[in-house]
């Protein structure tokens, strides 16, 4: 039976896809989203891009819905607690609300700087929603002497970009051995880092921010970092990461954790016994769950993509019958430095790399990852229209390295991917074109 | 009117670019970058965007919210149960 009123907690890219998709499912019954933030849903992509360097406010990225929704909006007010035999949301300010179906929603947050008196200086930022946009904005105006930006992740990369972009000398600091290894590995990451460095970013890695020091007005004025170096910095955004926004279902007999909310492929949240809870569901960056195509550890995905369609699987099983399950290939997109980086599939299960086409060192490139001899995932710098042979590739299992035939694929050797303290101390490009027939 | 792009799916073919300059523009080779809340006055040529996107990257419609629920807040209920 399809439930009579839906609540859904947050209010953003998956809480209003899942709204959408659930009246274009004829969904009649009561809609009520939640949200903690005062705003209405926006795009969050273009904060650390278009934003930051100036060229987007953020009043201008709400998100569309295609039909009237005919929903409650209960927006600038967080749930607090989930009862799963009354089936009703606990609100901040002491309601309750009843549902018959429930959509988990609350997405994830940027992990805190962890030395609270040097979290709290002004002039040190995380960057997750648009009001920390706004602050960095105001900072970024001010003028700092040098930007410090803590961590080497994608949303590091593109905060550092738009610093470049407005013309501020820039310091990356990172633990691994190259800018955004954790998701690319560090071959692929080097190869990025390296084009990094080329736009004036001071990146350091193998690296860490070993203290924060302000002035008497409580104002950041110098980082020291383990390599010895003290520098002079009066903004720095903290980028080491995210975790989920679970804490309001403590005790509800979910399993939730900063990792995120435990589903299966198909939304469903799952007790601590492992046990499907009927009627509610999770989606977005909030959801962890095992990728059907992959034989990995249940993971939250924290894309974008991953959000719409987990989305529009918690509206289709909520109104109909036959379930679906959530089978796309994972796939993210980032933007720095002039560049576009596209990935698919998941390479950071990825023991082995190979470079597929173009070159490490200048202009487009593609990269193909692999696991015991399957091709599992593959990034694209520069050269979108790629993506969709690779994405072909990862789902029929090809085998690795694939052959990809492209006029202009270099003859490259297969390398260590370059995850985890087991592979590639520090990959070197040198040897990456030994490989070259 | 809102738009959004599925920059997953976007090919950077610039079709977009073509039909709503003012709204889809390039950066870097091949970055698309547009205006999530154009103005009224280029509804046209964005629908005419969206129409010519080779991968039907480009969702189109209104505020989710009504503007009274953002203003009023949580004010804005309704009755629980
Ligand atoms: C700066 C930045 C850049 C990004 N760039 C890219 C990119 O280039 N490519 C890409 O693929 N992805 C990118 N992403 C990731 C993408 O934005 C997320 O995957 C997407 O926003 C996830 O949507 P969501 O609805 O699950 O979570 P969120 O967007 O985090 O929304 C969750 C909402 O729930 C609210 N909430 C939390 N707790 C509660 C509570 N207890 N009660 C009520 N409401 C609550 C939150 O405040 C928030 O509004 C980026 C993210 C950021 C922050
Ligand atoms: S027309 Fe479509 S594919 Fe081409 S740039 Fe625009 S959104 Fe991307």
């Amino acid at each position: 039976m399809t439930p009579r009123r839906i609540v859904i907690t947050g209010a953003s890219l998956a809480g209003l896809r899942t709204a959408d998709s659930l009246r274009a499912n004829g969904f009649t019954g009561e809609l009520v989203l939640i949200g903690d933030e005062p705003h209405e849903p926006y795009d969050r992509p273009p904060l650390s891009k278009a934003v930051l360097a100036g060229r987007s406010g953020t009043d201008r990225l709400a998100l569309p819905s295609t039909r009237d929704l005919d929903a409650r909006w209960l927006l600038g007010v967080a749930a607090t607690g989930l009862d799963l035999d009354a089936r009703a949301v606990r609100l901040a300010d002491g309601r309750d609300v009843g549902f018959d179906g429930l959509v988990i929603a609350t997405g994830s947050r940027s992990r805190p700087w962890p030395v609270p008196e040097e979290a709290a200086l002004r002039g040190v930022h995380l960057l997750r929603g648009r009001d920390d946009a706004d602050r960095i904005r105001a900072g970024l105006a001010a003028g700092p002497r040098r930007v410090l930006v803590i961590g080497g992740g994608f949303t590091g990369s593109e905060v550092a970009s738009s610093c470049r972009d407005l013309g501020l000398p820039v310091t990356v600091v990172l633990r691994g051995g190259a800018p955004m290894a954790g998701a690319l590995g560090e071959v692929v990451g080097a190869a990025i880092g390296a084009r990094q460095r080329a736009h004036g970013i001071d990146l350091r890695t193998r690296t860490t921010v070993t203290a924060l020091h302000g002035d008497a007005e409580g104002r950041l004025r110098r980082a020291w970092l383990s390599d010895g170096d003290e520098l002079d910095v009066d903004l720095a955004v903290v980028a080491l990461g995210s975790v989920g926004n679970t804490e309001w279902l403590a005790g509800s007999g979910l399993v939730a954790d900063p990792r995120g909310v435990e589903c299966d492929a198909a939304g469903r949240a799952l007790d601590v016994d492992g046990a499907v809870v009927p009627d509610v569901y999770v989606a977005g960056d909030v959801a962890r769950w095992r990728h059907p195509h992959f034989d990995a550890e249940p993971q939250a995905l924290q894309h974008w993509g991953n959000a719409v369609e987990q989305a529009e699987v918690a509206a289709h099983n909520l109104t109909h019958r036959h379930r679906r399950t959530a089978a796309a290939l994972p796939a993210f997109w980032s933007d720095q430095f002039g560049l576009n980086i596209k990935s698919a599939g998941l390479p950071q299960l990825a023991d082995q790399v190979v470079l597929t086409q173009g070159s490490f060192e200048q202009g487009p490139f593609a990269a193909a990852y692999g696991r015991g001899g399957v091709t599992v995932g593959a990034v694209a710098v520069d050269s979108p229209r790629v993506m969709d042979g690779y994405a072909a590739l990862i789902t029929e299992r090809a085998p690795f390295p694939p052959a990809v035939n492209a006029t202009d694929s270099p003859a490259t050797a297969v390398l260590g991917a370059g995850f985890g303290s087991t592979e590639l101390s520090g990959p070197d490009l040198t040897a990456v074109h030994g490989g070259q027939s | 009117m809102r738009v959004v792009v599925d920059l997953n799916r976007c090919q950077s073919y610039g079709q977009c670019v073509f039909a709503a300059p003012e709204v889809f523009r390039f950066r870097g080779a091949e970055s698309l970058e547009y205006d999530h809340q154009p103005d009224a006055g280029s509804d046209r040529a964005v629908h005419r965007a969206a129409l010519a996107c080779p991968v039907q990257a480009i969702t189109l419609g209104g505020p989710a919210v009504p503007e009274a629920a953002v203003t009023g807040a949580s004010a804005v209920v309704g009755e629980t149960r």
